[in-house]
C-alpha cells in the first residue's frame, strides 16, 4: 500500500509539473489544480494534463477492471472526470466511426482497433496494455461434468458463444478449430456478458468466454481452463481516437493504465500483462 | 356497422380543417422528426450493394424467420388479446385496473428486462418454465418458440389497447337487440360485436404485427441469436452493424420498407378504426 500511495503521488506530482510547463501560455500564476476546470483542454500543448471530462470507450470484457481503474484515475487527479462507456469492441469502433465523443478506446481485439485506426484515426499507434485467455464458463459446481473443449461437442447440451463478429465468438472459433471440436452453439450472443448472464441464469450449460469474466462472475459461476496449446491469448489495444476532445487527460489515462498501479488493478482481475 | 361509417364520413367532409398556426409548426416539426431518420437512412444506404446484401441467404433466413415469427405473435395477440381486451372493456370486476395494468406493463418495461423476467418464468429454471421442461421436455429458450413468446410478450398490449377503447365506445343497443331477438352470446359476439370493431382489429393487429417485427431486446435475450432459429431481421441488423454497417443499413431499410408498406396500404381500415373509437 505504501509503495502504490508513493507512486500515485509521484505521478499526481509529474503531472502536475507536466501541466505548469504545459500552460505557460495560458496563466502562469493559478495552481495547476485549478488552471483546467472545462474540458477545454485541446490547446494546451502536448502532455500529461489530466484535467476536464474524459470519456473512456471500453470493451464490455474490461467493465469491472475499468471502472475500478477509472475510479483510481479520478482519485489521483481530482480535476479530471472520467466517464467510462461499456459495449463491445464492435459496437463501440463503430460508434466512434460515427463520430462519438470517445477520448479513449480500449478494445478487445486488434481487428476492431484497426476499424478505428482505419478510419478516423488514433493520435498515436495503439499499445497492448493487458492481455487475456479463454476459459470455459459452467455453473457452479460444474454439474455436468465438463472436463475441456471436446465435451462441447455432445448434442445435448446448451452451449452460447458469440457471433464471430465478436472478439470473443473469433477467439472461440479459433479455439474450437483448434480442437477439431464440431459445436453446434444454442445461440451467438452479441457481447461476452451476455454469455456469461445465460451460464448464470443456468439457460445455458457452457459458454466459452474470457477468464476474466469467469472470475468476475465470483460464485455464479465456475471455470473450466483451456490448455495453452488450444488457448488464444487476447491482446487489448488501447488509443486516443483522433475526435477526441481532451488529448492530453486521454494520453494521461492511457499512461495511467499502463503504469504498475494501473497494471496492478487490472492484474487484481485477472488479466495479463502486455 | 353504421355507427363506425357514419362518423368516418362526417371527418371526411371536412378536410380542409384549418390548423392554427402554431399547432400546425408543432406538427411540421414532428414530422420531421420522424422522417429525417429514415431520409437519413436512405442517403447513407450503399445502394449499388443493397442487391448483392439481399440475396445471401443468411439475409433471406433472417426475413423468413422474422415474417414467421411476427405473424405468429400476431395470431397469438389476436387469440389471446381479443378476449382481454373484451374482459376489461366490457366486466366489471374487482382488480380490473390492476388487470388492465398488468396487461400493459410490456409497453414500458425495458425489453432486455423482459427477456430476463421471462427467463424467471417461462426458462429453464423458470418458475413455470421449469415443468414445461420437466413434463414436456419443452424448454423455450434458444428456440422459435421462445422468440415468439418474447415477440407476443411485448406486442400483445397493443392489441389489447386498441381493442379495449373500441369495444368500449361501441353502442351496445345493436348487440341487446340482437340479444332480444334470439342470438346467442356468442353469435352476436361473431355476427355483431366483431364487425362493428373490425377496423380496430385491423388497427391493432398491424400495431401488434409491426412491434413483433421490429422486436430486439427481449429476443435477443430470451431466446438468443442463431440463424435460422431464433436471428429476426432486426437481430440479423445488429450483427451486421458489427461487422458491416452498410448491411445493417440495407438490412433495416427492409425491415422499414415492408411496414411502411403494410400500414399505408392499411391506411383506411387503420383510420377507420382510429375514427371510431374517437368518435365514441
Amino acid at each position: 500500500m505504501r509503495v502504490a500511495g508513493a507512486r500515485c503521488l509521484l505521478s499526481a506530482l509529474a503531472a502536475a509539473g507536466l501541466l505548469t510547463a504545459a500552460c505557460g501560455d495560458d496563466d502562469e500564476r493559478v495552481p495547476p489544480s485549478a488552471t483546467t476546470d472545462g474540458p477545454a483542454s485541446g490547446d494546451i500543448a502536448s502532455g500529461a494534463v489530466a484535467a476536464g471530462d474524459i470519456t473512456v470507450f471500453a470493451a464490455a470484457s474490461l467493465t469491472d477492471a475499468f471502472t475500478e481503474l477509472g475510479a483510481a484515475f479520478g482519485a489521483a487527479n481530482p480535476d479530471a472526470r472520467v466517464t467510462l462507456n461499456f459495449a463491445s469492441s464492435s459496437d463501440l469502433a463503430v460508434q466512434i466511426g460515427e463520430g462519438a465523443p470517445a477520448d479513449v478506446f480500449a478494445s478487445a481485439d486488434q481487428p476492431n482497433m484497426a476499424k478505428v485506426t482505419d478510419g478516423a484515426g488514433t493520435i498515436e499507434a495503439p499499445e497492448v496494455f493487458a492481455t487475456n485467455r479463454l476459459e470455459i464458463i459452467v455453473e457452479p459446481g460444474n454439474p455436468l461434468g465438463i472436463a475441456g473443449v471436446a465435451d462441447l461437442a455432445d448434442p445435448d447440451l446448451i452451449v452460447v458463444t458469440a457471433a464471430p463478429e465478436v472478439p470473443i465468438g473469433k477467439y472461440a472459433e479459433e479455439v474450437l478449430t483448434k480442437a477439431g471440436v464440431a459445436v453446434t452453439p444454442s445461440s451467438l450472443e452479441e457481447n461476452v456478458k451476455a454469455i456469461v448472464s445465460k451460464v448464470v441464469l443456468g439457460e445455458a450449460d457452457a459458454g466459452i468466454v474470457y477468464a476474466t469474466d469467469v472470475r468476475a462472475a465470483g460464485s455464479d459461476a465456475e471455470g473450466v481452463e483451456i490448455p495453452a496449446e488450444l488457448n488464444v491469448i487476447a491482446t487489448y489495444p488501447i488509443a486516443v481516437p483522433s475526435g477526441s476532445a481532451n488529448r492530453d487527460s486521454a494520453a494521461a489515462f492511457i499512461d495511467f493504465v499502463l503504469s504498475p498501479d494501473g497494471q496492478a488493478i487490472l492484474a487484481s482481475y485477472g488479466f495479463g500483462s502486455p | 356497422m353504421t355507427a363506425t361509417v357514419e362518423p368516418k364520413r362526417a371527418a371526411r367532409r371536412d378536410p380542409t380543417q384549418r390548423l392554427p398556426v402554431p399547432a400546425l409548426a408543432l406538427a411540421g416539426v414532428a414530422v420531421m422528426f420522424f422522417a429525417l431518420p429514415f431520409v437519413g437512412l436512405l442517403w447513407r444506404a450503399p445502394w449499388s450493394r443493397a442487391w448483392d446484401v439481399l440475396t445471401t441467404d443468411s439475409v433471406r433466413t433472417a426475413f423468413l424467420l422474422s415474417i414467421r415469427c411476427s405473424l405468429w405473435a400476431t395470431v397469438l395477440s389476436i387469440v389471446f388479446g381479443v378476449p382481454v381486451a373484451w374482459l376489461l372493456a366490457r366486466v366489471e370486476f374487482p382488480g380490473r385496473g390492476i388487470v388492465r395494468a398488468l396487461c400493459t406493463l410490456s409497453m414500458v418495461l425495458p425489453p432486455v428486462v423482459g427477456g430476463v423476467a421471462l427467463f424467471f418464468s417461462f426458462g429453464r429454471r423458470g418458475l413455470f418454465g421449469q415443468y414445461l421442461d420437466k413434463w414436456f421436455g419443452v424448454t423455450l429458450p434458444f428456440s422459435t418458440k421462445g422468440a415468439v413468446l418474447a415477440q407476443t410478450f411485448v406486442a400483445m398490449p397493443f392489441l389489447i389497447r386498441t381493442m379495449e377503447a373500441a369495444l368500449r365506445q361501441l353502442d351496445r343497443r345493436f348487440e341487446d337487440a340482437a340479444r332480444t331477438l334470439g342470438a346467442s352470446r356468442w353469435y352476436v359476439f361473431r355476427r355483431v360485436t366483431l364487425p362493428s370493431v373490425r377496423p380496430a382489429l385491423v388497427a391493432g393487429s398491424v400495431l401488434a404485427w409491426a412491434r413483433a417485427l421490429g422486436e430486439f431486446g427481449a429476443t435477443i435475450t430470451f431466446a438468443g441469436n442463431f440463424p435460422g432459429t431464433t436471428q429476426t431481421m432486426p437481430l440479423a441488423t445488429y450483427i451486421a452493424l458489427e461487422r458491416n454497417p452498410e448491411e445493417a443499413l440495407i438490412l433495416s431499410l427492409v425491415l422499414v420498407a415492408v411496414s411502411f408498406a403494410v400500414l399505408v396500404g392499411l391506411r383506411d381500415r387503420w383510420l377507420g378504426g382510429v375514427v371510431a373509437s374517437r368518435a365514441g
